[in-house]
């Protein structure tokens, strides 16, 4: 009985993670819109896009090869897996101890690494120049992120995304200067991993300032769906770690009742709500970088997280 | 008779077939026989030496044998160390055999190869079962020089001699600080026995000199920065198989070389013999990524990443010792597991991608992947392959490569317990290190597959390549399966080397293979755990049920076009990007202001038809702050003491002369 509602709770979770994607993208979409005076499109918005890609016909260049249609699903697969292990509004997900945190950064690299090849299958000036450029950032942001990682593992002595969010749930840890840093250096992370500006304009199309779209640019139909799809788990799997992990609270225990999952299935949308607001703002907020400029920004980040580790090196309290 | 016995006859059957190859070289049928035969020894020699790592082998595990040294005789033994070394020896050695049944057929002068090949396969065999440092120098020269005589057997080509002078010139280096290293082991009165070395006692100060000599003599071989210069010269020199054996396996006999020395033989060190290792391999990791990410050439590409493998090596057996020294023996053994089990996922990736590149090489006749491009369509099975290798040296889940990688982030996380100061700042020091040196491995993979096999031909070879014969792709598919195996189930090897960790490190993981689902835990008190299997079954079911879902709800017609390219598709395949334009971002960001690169611009003025040139070029610095000084003292003195060869016979007498009441002298005052 406990392992089908375990099972349940899995499933449901990795359901909910596809559903509430794209209305988080919608979401941002619609705020930022909204700060810039427009109407928008309206939030349901990349659902429709979704279904209508679904529903035409892929055209494929003609010196495509099967890694270029093979590409979208395991790019898809890999982000949805990785977003699976991220608890969103209940702990003790079933299969949680089958990665840790380092492991879901190795995933979502393996999504990049598909997706960068994929940009140079057709062969094309602009496929390459997003797959080099996307390489040159996660460079940088990787190295930043397992840092981060590093610190959070440090202070829960286990690199366990359960065990980081029960620890730090309890009373005990408190405010941390290393956690602090930490969650500036996430953030810097999720916003140069996600493409976000000032890292990369996901609305844009114009070319040169592309790195994201620049490597998807031969997509279309079903496969141009399934990356979208994937770049908005993506989206989500980052703000439900952030809030996973800083803001652990809500999260339903294992077993609890079902008044308490409901309870933390309601937080976890206002923290979506929230997360995607500030995401909105901030964007608005700032004006895209240039690309030689980005390594001093996530080099930022790769610096917060080195130096919350060597805090915690020194001392196991800060 | 014992394993030890066995696989001696397994060497000594590979000199027999290398005599016979040097008899026969010329013969129609000698490709096919030597490599043959190679592979049938190496496959008895892998089913002995895991028979003897899992305990399955006899209690005998020495011979003495009446060789060598009159007094002293020649020493071999099997213990799990050398048992789990054999074994990567012997599975490399095989792969390469079977490859070299195919790749060998295009050997334009297999004479320059045929001989050596076995004859290195027995060295290497033979230095990992030495058991006295008499009969391990001999090994290990032996190993060097058939090693050489495989590096020049292109010799027309001025580079590959240049390349075989140089490698001649290091191992030579390293033979004498290994030298010195067992000199010293031995102490004054000489046990050359490693049985009889471990039981002396000796100084402190002794111990460290040993430790700085093998990392001179073992590291050079292996490739440690800053003795790594001649290893991206002499790996690509070699015929493929040769330098998958080189790069994958060679460099692990080096690795062999330092924990026997340091970790079995030396006895106890202190805790800054593990910072020493610690800055070395972070070093070499993060430079060795770095340089191969430069590279165009994807030979010397792959053995640049051969460095940064090194360095992550070192890099778990530098935490090793540290926690050693300071008595943490579980950590220890976490460390020193991530060290072996990248020891041998290593030499499986990195064989694997030499046969590919080696295929490459056979369809096309070029390495520089500037001028190839679009070899999927032609080599479909050698492109699905190469690919398998990149993801594993990339590191990315499911294959084996993360799981090294992530047992080596579990070492730096046991680690903030550690007392000394140096050791608390250089430890996430060195994570961070090694997480960028990951990190750019992606990239400098992306590089070489994307370039090389993606995107359009940029020449007629690599339009009109062919796929290459079942001998190299099945060679290249038991790799491609060890590495997916090796990486789902990784407990059962954990637990193969645990007899290793205890004894060198003092204790062992936990029993890996008796836990739920084959996941992998390194401690129980942090709990973390990784489970390949299942995060393998997820991804494939997960893409399974997308690729379903699509195909049963979704629109499945398909249209074959143009490239769309933003409207303005250009028809010449320069127009894509080259290796050096794809590294170009990283190298602004990681190189520029350092005297590695250096960029000149020759832009016409406007109105010049001339046409605008771009060099780049790109150096090693080391070579001109460490080599070059050396190089040009060598030649100095060379030239002072080449007067000496046009004396009379009055003042070589005279000179001899002195030279005797000299050293007379210091005899008489030393004692």
């Amino acid at each position: 009985m406990e392992l089908i509602s375990a099972l349940l709770v899995q499933l449901m979770q990795m359901m909910l993670v596809l559903w509430a994607a794209p209305l988080l993208t919608g979401f941002v979409r619609k705020v930022k819109a909204r700060l810039q005076r427009r109407q928008g499109p309206p939030i349901l918005q990349p659902y429709r896009d979704i279904l209508r890609l679904l529903k035409k016909e892929v055209v494929v260049a003609n010196n495509a090869s099967w890694i270029f249609r093979v590409a979208p699903y395991l790019i898809f697969a890999a982000t949805w897996v990785a977003a699976a292990l991220v608890p969103t509004f209940a702990k003790g997900l079933l299969f949680s101890w089958s990665a840790d945190l380092i492991a879901i950064i190795a995933l979502l690299a393996s999504a990049r690494f598909f997706l960068a090849l994929a940009g140079m299958d057709i062969g094309t000036a602009f496929g390459g120049i997003g797959s080099s450029r996307e390489m040159m950032i996660a460079s940088l942001a990787e190295p930043a992120m397992l840092l981060v990682v590093f610190t959070m593992a440090l202070v829960a002595r286990s690199t366990q995304l359960s065990a980081v969010a029960d620890l730090l749930a309890s009373s005990g840890v408190g405010l941390r200067v290393s956690l602090g840093l930490a969650m500036v250096g996430l953030i810097i992370v999720a916003i140069a991993e996600n493409g976000r500006i000032p890292v990369d304009n996901p609305a844009t199309h114009l070319e040169l300032t592309m790195v994201h779209e620049a490597m998807v640019l031969e997509y279309s139909g079903r496969h141009l769906a399934m990356i979208e799809l994937a770049a908005a788990v993506k989206l989500l799997l980052y703000v439900s770690l952030i809030g996973c992990i800083f803001v652990p609270w809500t999260l339903a225990a294992p077993g609890g009742s079902t008044a308490s999952h409901l309870a933390g299935f309601g937080a976890y949308i206002a923290k979506l709500a929230l997360f995607g607001f500030l995401l909105a703002v901030f964007e608005t907020a700032i004006a895209k970088m240039r690309v030689f400029r980005l390594p001093d920004f996530v080099g930022g980040a790769l610096m917060l997280g080195l130096l919350g580790t060597l805090l915690l090196f020194a001392s196991r309290s800060l | 008779m014992s394993v030890v016995a066995f696989l001696m006859l397994c060497a000594a059957a590979l000199l027999g077939v290398a005599l016979l190859a040097m008899a026969a070289s010329h013969a129609r049928a000698a490709t096919a026989l030597v490599y043959g035969a190679s592979l049938a020894i190496c496959i008895v020699g892998t089913a002995l030496s895991i028979a003897a790592l899992t305990g399955r082998a006899g209690a005998a595990t020495r011979l003495i044998l009446p060789l060598g040294v009159p007094w002293i005789g020649a020493h071999f033994a099997i213990d799990s160390l050398s048992a789990f070394f054999l074994a990567v020896v012997n599975i490399g050695g095989a792969a390469a055999s079977l490859y070299g049944l195919g790749y060998g057929t295009h050997e334009d002068e297999p004479h320059r190869v045929l001989p050596f090949f076995p004859a290195f396969l027995a060295g290497m065999n033979l230095v990992v079962l030495a058991d006295d440092a008499f009969s391990y120098l001999l090994s290990w020269e032996f190993m060097s020089l058939a090693s050489w005589a495989l590096v020049i057997a292109h010799h027309r080509d001025a580079e590959n001699r240049r390349a075989g002078f140089v490698y001649l010139i290091m191992a030579s280096v390293g033979t004498l600080a290994l030298l010195l290293a067992f000199g010293l082991l031995a102490g004054p009165d000489g046990h050359y026995d490693f049985e009889a070395i471990r039981l002396g006692a000796r100084a402190p100060l002794t111990s460290a000199l040993v430790l700085v000599l093998v990392l001179i003599g073992a590291g050079s071989k292996a490739g440690l920065v800053p003795l790594h210069a001649w290893l991206p010269l002499a790996h690509p020199a070699a015929p493929s198989h040769v330098s998958a054996l080189m790069s994958g396996v060679m460099t692990k006999v080096a690795i062999y070389a330092f924990i026997r020395i340091v970790f079995d033989l030396a006895g106890a060190l202190p805790w800054w013999s593990g910072a020493l290792l610690l800055a070395v391999g972070s070093l070499s990791a993060v430079l060795g990524v770095l340089q191969a990410l430069m590279q165009d050439d994807t030979k010397r590409l792959l053995a640049c990443s051969t460095i940064e493998n090194i360095g992550i090596i070192f890099i778990g057996l530098g935490l090793a010792l540290a926690f050693r020294a300071d008595g943490v023996a579980a950590a220890a053994a976490l460390a020193m597991t991530a060290a072996l089990l990248h020891v041998l996922n290593h030499s499986f990736f990195k064989s694997l991608l030499f046969f590919g590149a080696g295929a490459v090489l056979t369809a096309t006749g070029d390495r520089n992947m500037d001028r190839l491009g679009g070899l999927i369509h032609r080599m479909p099975v050698t492109s699905f392959l190469f690919l398998a290798g990149c993801m594993a040296i990339s590191a990315l889940p499911p294959l084996n490569g993360f799981v090294s990688e992530w047992l080596t982030f579990q070492a730096v996380l046991q680690s903030p317990d550690l007392p000394q100061w140096a050791l608390k700042v250089m430890v996430p020091a060195a994570g961070g290190l090694l997480a960028l040196a990951a990190a750019l491995a992606g990239a400098a993979f992306v590089k070489t597959f994307g370039i090389t096999f993606l995107g359009r031909p940029r020449s007629t070879e690599a339009a009109n390549a062919k796929e290459v014969d079942r001998f190299s792709l099945s060679a290249m598919t038991l790799l491609a399966l060890l590495c997916l195996i090796a990486g789902i189930v990784p407990g059962f090897i954990m637990d193969a080397v645990a007899p290793i960790t205890r004894n060198l490190a003092g204790a062992a993981l936990p029993l890996q293979s008796k836990l739920p689902w084959l996941t992998i835990v390194p401690s129980f008190e942090s709990g973390s755990s990784y489970n390949g299997l299942l995060i393998f079954l997820f991804i494939a079911f997960s893409s399974l049920l997308a690729v379903w879902a699509i195909h049963r709800f979704a629109s499945h017609a398909i249209r074959r076009a143009p490239a769309w390219d933003c409207g303005f598709p250009d028809p010449s395949p320069a127009t894509q990007y080259s290796g050096s334009g794809f590294a170009q971002p990283i190298r602004r960001v990681f190189l520029t202001r350092t005297p590695a690169t250096r960029e000149q611009l020759s832009m016409p003025a406007p109105g010049d038809m001339r046409a605008a040139r771009f060099t780049l070029t790109i150096a090693d610095p080391l070579w001109d702050w460490l080599y070059q000084p050396f190089v040009s003292a060598v030649e100095i003195a060379a030239l002072q003491l080449n007067k000496l060869q046009f004396l009379t016979i009055r003042r070589y007498l005279s000179l001899v002369f002195l030279s005797l009441v000299s050293l007379l002298l210091v005899l008489a005052i030393w004692s």
